[in-house]
């Protein structure tokens, strides 16, 4: 297994600084709202919010869970742990800056975007990611993006965060095993 | 990723460890969770086939898993046993037959007979749940009340429940013994002496008194409804002595009140036997509550379960 890490620390930081200073740029000073895709999308979204706050006043936030808008689930050994979507907003007329961390296939996006619909008919939907992998298997792009990767399909990216991993960093993983060591 | 290994059917607790129970009852907070957005169905059983078969009458049952399967989006069949080929002498087995031949993926069965479920399990590919057979179990009945109870009580280990009534007659009983003593709660129980069966488990304490009940002091008190069709043989005086000395009376509401009892029944009431009218407008009576519940954990449980037939791939996988 070979791991590279491509961004860390001050670089993080500096990423998520330059994503949120373009969001509130293109945005002005209509009301948004953050939501997170379980469970490191949440994080990116708690920090944009943290980054915002002094400049934007009371934001909006929420968190999704997609566990049951899969197109997997028949495929899956083990059905994964549900914990629930959280959306305290009202999403109708609303403008919704989804966040996750890193953007491959496409197929979490779709689902994300199944489950918002069902809260409500919001005005628009952006996309931020930190990280975008290529690879796409569905029309999907985020509006927003931290970074851009090469990898191939069959590699392995991960987005460590203080808050689930005690570190801020951007892995790329060269090989299947990687997988497994998760 | 936090996982739960599926299960093929659900007939009771008897193979079930604590671990998964609780998992269970966890993804049931979520699918309780959807029913405030705008559209409260999600789309996890799409394209699967649930049919309710029920050899015994019921509503409320079969009502509540109808909806909790067409809230995850699947399609439901109700199969009128009254109405179909049963009345014409037709086996269970070939009934199966021909229902696996539909490509049926979830069965909800219930029987006056205990054992059925359990031997339908074993002739089908699809996912059986047991919604009540014979004086066996009724493990989602047993599921929405722990539900309930660890809304007040998040964590049950430790505490108490008595259930009284007839427990002879109950499916809900047994099965409500076997989870709560699974989830660590202490288990007794209340009633005539001729309907509290001799294979009642050990772990159960039996009340002859409902003065030992009140020192016993359960957190819930489950009453049980007095099975008025399942009563042939005279095993209590009549309704207004049952009431009297083993229902909840004007008098025993008033000490339950006094010490913050809840209630528990899995309804209907009969009223004026279990219990006084008063009851059902007790803050702390959780009845209501059952009900509503009963939607969510059944979710959790089609959710919970993997039938063995792949129906999009037409893959065959084995969980035995």
């Amino acid at each position: 297994m070979r791991e590279t890490i491509l961004s860390q620390g001050e670089e993080i930081e500096a990423l998520l600084q330059k994503l949120a200073r373009d969001l509130h740029a293109a945005h002005g000073d209509k009301p948004l709202a953050f939501v997170g895709i379980r469970t490191r999308g949440v994080i990116l979204a708690d920090r944009l919010v943290a980054i915002l706050k002094p400049l934007r006043g009371h934001i909006e936030q929420g968190t999704l869970d997609i566990s049951l808008y899969r197109d997997d689930l028949d495929n899956l050994a083990a059905l994964p742990h549900i914990e629930g979507s959280d959306i305290p907003f009202d999403v109708e007329g609303a403008t919704v800056i989804l966040c996750d961390d890193i953007l491959f296939t496409g197929r979490t996006i779709r689902a994300a975007m199944n489950v918002l619909l069902d809260y409500g008919r919001p005005e628009c939907i952006e996309l931020a990611v930190l990280a975008d992998r290529g690879h796409r298997e569905l029309p999907i792009a985020a509006t927003w993006c931290g970074a851009r990767v090469e990898t191939r399909r069959e590699d392995y990216l991960r987005v460590h965060f203080k808050e689930t991993d005690g570190r801020d960093d951007i892995t790329h993983y060269t090989t299947k095993e990687a997988r497994e060591t998760e | 990723m936090k996982t739960v290994t599926p299960r093929k059917d659900l007939l009771s607790f008897d193979d079930m460890s604590r671990e998964e129970a609780l998992a269970i009852l966890d993804t049931a907070k979520p699918f309780k969770d959807l029913f405030t957005r705008s559209v409260k169905k999600v789309p996890t059983l799409r394209g699967k086939t649930v049919l309710n078969l029920f050899y015994e009458p019921s509503t409320r049952t079969r009502t509540s898993f109808e909806i909790a399967a067409k809230r995850l989006s699947a399609d439901v069949t109700n199969f009128a046993v009254s109405t179909s080929s049963v009345v014409k002498g037709e086996s269970i087995l070939d009934t199966i037959d021909t229902l696996q031949a539909m490509q049926v993926d979830y069965m909800i069965v219930r029987h006056s007979a205990s054992g059925v479920p359990e031997y339908i399990a074993r002739h089908t590919k699809a996912s059986v749940i047991n919604a009540g057979d014979g004086y066996h179990a009724h493990p989602t009945q047993a599921l929405l009340d722990a539900f309930t109870y660890r809304e007040i009580y998040p964590d049950l280990q430790g505490k108490r429940i008595v259930v009284a009534g007839d427990i002879l007659h109950s499916r809900v009983a047994r099965s409500v013994f076997a989870l709560m003593h699974l989830l660590g709660v202490e288990v007794g129980t209340f009633g005539p002496a001729p309907l509290i069966p001799p294979t009642i488990p050990d772990y159960v304490k039996v009340f002859t008194r409902f003065e030992e009940v009140l020192e016993f002091n359960p957190q819930v008190l489950y009453l049980l409804r007095l099975q008025l069709e399942r009563q042939t043989a005279n095993f209590f005086p009549s309704m207004r002595e049952y009431h009297r000395v083993y229902g909840v009376t004007t008098e025993r509401f008033r000490r339950i009140r006094e010490m913050g009892m809840y209630i528990m029944h899995p309804g209907p009431v009969n009223r004026g036997v279990e219990l006084v009218d008063d009851v059902m407008s007790y803050e702390r009576s959780l009845i209501n509550a059952q009900v509503e519940n009963g939607i969510a954990t059944r979710m959790a449980v089609l959710y919970h379960l993997t039938p063995e037939v792949k129906t999009r791939s037409g893959e065959t996988e084995d969980h035995a």
